[in-house]
């Protein structure tokens, strides 16, 4: 299992895709309507600035906290859940990972496995690992049942579907679903996924969840959802496997509300979600239900390349909330498929070079203005451009230097880029050959170039001044 | 070497490479403290209770004597057939003196393995009683047990949670603290707000996703001369 599971797309597709969304005006229209309703609902539920402040910084603190005794507590974690009767498992890679689920599907000769949300089995590819092995992995939450169906991935890391209209789920489901006639009633289109489902949690052998964050003092798992596909997905099979990234571990128990309410008021502008499901074990003697095994999956697959960087571990402190996407300029005029990869947006743009290699996602840190919408909503304040420019930079660094840190650093640079930027470095230190090659660019303009590669293609061509400034300067003191 | 070992020798040389900045531990009592509303069981009540029905839950303010009454009567009304009870709990056979022949008692006694399609189709109701609650954001906190399993609050179209108004907290951390936690938790806690739902189509809401359509909170007042208070820190 050396070959990727998932679709990496090349670098270079990025723009293409990206053009093909900018031209297509009913995908700008969903992207900009579902984008400025999820800002209005987070906005409302921050009407206090100083308690938004104060609560960021205690968030930002938390985590930052927990991330410095990551190993301690991720053994600490281990250690309780294993006393409360949880099988932790590790993996260092997507490959390692979808094994360990697949052994034990094998184990309890599991054909069938029900999925609640996770964005880490989306990351590592487990649904095509294991219908690669003939075991069915089936999405419960509406939203990734929708994109299943379609044969599509999420473009958004909270709502999944959010690229479809309820003209497009109609259309699928009628097509999809045996029995279903066309309706756009969004109430009769949840009860046709609500009565497929169903059947699905009663007779799936394994499910399948992610995990928002792990208590270590406890041995605990936090699930937050509104739908309770994740509570059946945890409860009415045999067996429950919980997947998540190393990053997700907090020290006490206590430390879990005030993440809690910035993620779901950050995320969907809601005070809490309908159901909180914490989770310390299997079935004990003498209870009726829930599953009588419970595994935790924890995995790498490259945030150890991040962690290793004071900066860049930064990025490990993400709750996943999503509204670093939902106020990205960028992302509302592209949407999520454009970036080809598991998770887009800013937080895409910045974790993504660590799991898949930087030399395959560097286009994704270029493509963003540095406004720093991303970093005045991060709940858990991640100086995300500060991140954007390191990645460039680690993207142009020549490899085998200092500044080449990470998989696939110096993937951008290029011989001739490098001499431009080299020769503009010495013009711009040194005075008098500043002074020459200002003077010649402003009697030569009219040799400039009217072909400027990127930039000419939507904008007119750049034009050095008839007139220095000093001239202009020199001018009006004569 | 193992991944385990592997995972964390990686962590561990990258924290001596880059060790993070001195940082003391979170306050976060410290920040519930200066944010914590300060107010009365009444005041904490209504802000649950405004809480809910903003997720369309209903919400019924009763007392120790009449509350069979009240859910047997809301039960009629909505043409119940039958409510699924815990076995051998205080309030269920509360329920089973004064039920009539309309509604058809269930409890939930054999393991879910024996009955999961009976319930899956064949139950219109449950009633838990809620461990206690969290007044700013409307959440009902349940600790399923052997008498009142998990799926008791999530598959039955219609659920009834038992509160009494006695056990109201401020906030999460309040009730964490308070209920000490962070020594012992069952193997399922659950905050519950409002019936399950989604926006997953388009961004438009619609309950009823896979858990229930409905949740119908009875408030259960402390009988007179008992003031109620939880003790915790508000």
């Amino acid at each position: 299992m050396n070959q990727p599971l998932i679709p990496i797309h090349p670098a270079e597709d990025f723009k293409a895709r990206s053009r093909t969304v900018l031209n297509d005006p009913g995908a700008r229209k969903n992207f900009r309507g579902a984008m400025d309703y999820l800002q209005s609902k987070r906005r409302a539920q921050f009407p206090d600035a100083d308690e938004l402040s104060s609560l960021r910084e205690l968030g930002s603190t938390i985590r930052r906290y927990s991330l410095a005794r990551l190993p301690d507590l991720l053994e600490q974690l281990e250690r309780n859940l294993v006393r409360n009767g949880v099988q932790v498992h590790w993996a260092e890679n997507a490959a390692q990972a979808n094994e360990i689920a697949l052994g034990i599907a094998q184990r309890v000769k599991a054909t069938r496995i029900v999925k609640g949300k996770s964005m880490v089995s989306e990351e590592v590819g487990f649904n095509h690992a294991m219908q690669a092995a003939g075991i069915e992995a089936f999405e419960s939450d509406m939203g990734e049942y929708i994109v299943q169906l379609a044969g599509e991935a999420p473009s958004h890391i909270i709502m999944p579907a959010i690229h479809k209209t309820k003209q497009a789920i109609a259309e699928l489901f009628a097509k999809e679903v045996p029995g279903v006639s066309y309706t756009e009633d969004v109430d009769a289109l949840i009860q046709i996924g609500r009565r497929v489902l169903r059947k699905k949690f009663a007779e799936a052998d394994i499910g399948l969840s992610g995990v928002n964050f792990a208590v270590a003092e406890t041995g605990t798992l936090c699930l937050v959802e509104n739908e309770g596909n994740g509570r059946m997905c945890t409860t009415v099979p045999r067996v429950h496997i919980a997947i998540t990234g190393i990053e997700k571990v907090v020290e006490k128990l206590e430390h879990v509300p005030p993440l809690y309410s910035l993620l779901t008021r950050s995320a969907t502008g809601q005070a809490v979600t309908t159901y909180f499901n914490m989770i310390s074990g299997p079935r004990r003697p003498g209870e009726k239900d829930g599953p009588d095994e419970v595994h935790l999956i924890l995995v790498d697959n490259g945030r150890t390349q991040a962690y290793a960087d004071e900066q860049l571990r930064a990025t490990l402190q993400c709750i996943r909330c999503g509204a670093c996407m939902n106020h990205c300029p960028v992302y509302a005029r592209i949407g999520g498929h454009a970036y080809g990869t598991t998770y887009p947006g800013p937080i895409g743009a910045i974790i993504s070079p660590h799991l898949l290699g930087l030399d395959s996602t560097y286009p994704l840190a270029f493509a963003s203005t540095l406004c720093g919408a991303c970093v005045e909503v991060c709940p858990v304040k991640i100086p995300i451009t500060d991140l954007l420019v390191r990645l460039r930079n680690e993207a142009q660094a020549r490899p085998g230097s200092s500044d080449a840190t990470l998989r696939g650093s110096g993937a951008a640079r290029t011989a001739l880029g490098s001499a431009v930027w080299n020769a503009w470095s010495q013009v711009y230190s040194r005075l008098r050959l500043y002074r020459i090659t200002s003077w010649f660019m402003s009697r030569g303009r009219a040799l400039s170039p009217t072909e400027q590669g990127a930039w000419t293609r939507s904008r007119t061509p750049l034009l050095p001044a008839a007139k220095r400034l000093r001239d202009l300067i020199k001018d009006r003191k004569s | 070497m193992s991944a385990r070992a592997n995972i964390l020798a990686r962590l561990r040389a990258g924290l001596q490479a880059a060790p993070p900045a001195a940082l003391s531990p979170p306050e976060v009592g410290a920040w519930y403290g200066e944010h914590r509303r300060q107010e009365g069981m009444a005041a904490r009540c209504a802000r649950l209770r405004a809480a809910l029905e903003a997720v369309k839950t209903e919400v019924h303010e009763t007392t120790a004597a009449d509350w069979p009454g009240l859910l047997l009567r809301i039960a009629q009304a909505k043409g119940l057939r039958h409510l699924l009870i815990g076995a051998g709990t205080p309030h269920g056979e509360a329920l089973q003196a004064r039920a009539s022949g309309a509604l058809t008692l269930l409890s939930y006694e054999q393991p879910i393995e024996q009955w999961r399609d009976t319930l899956f189709d064949g139950v219109d109701a449950s009633l838990t009683l809620a461990r206690s609650a969290i007044a700013e954001t409307g959440s009902l906190i349940l600790w399923p047990s052997a008498a009142e399993p998990r799926l008791m609050s999530l598959v039955p179209p219609v659920h009834f949670v038992l509160l009494d108004t006695d056990r109201i907290h401020a906030d999460f951390h309040a009730a964490m603290l308070a209920e000490d936690w962070a020594s012992g938790l069952p193997t399922n806690a659950l905050l519950i707000c409002g019936p399950s739902k989604t926006a997953d189509i388009q961004q438009t809401l619609a309950y009823g996703a896979h858990g229930p359509r409905e949740l119908i909170v009875l408030l259960r007042h402390p009988a007179p001369g008992n003031t109620g208070d939880t003790g915790d820190t508000a």
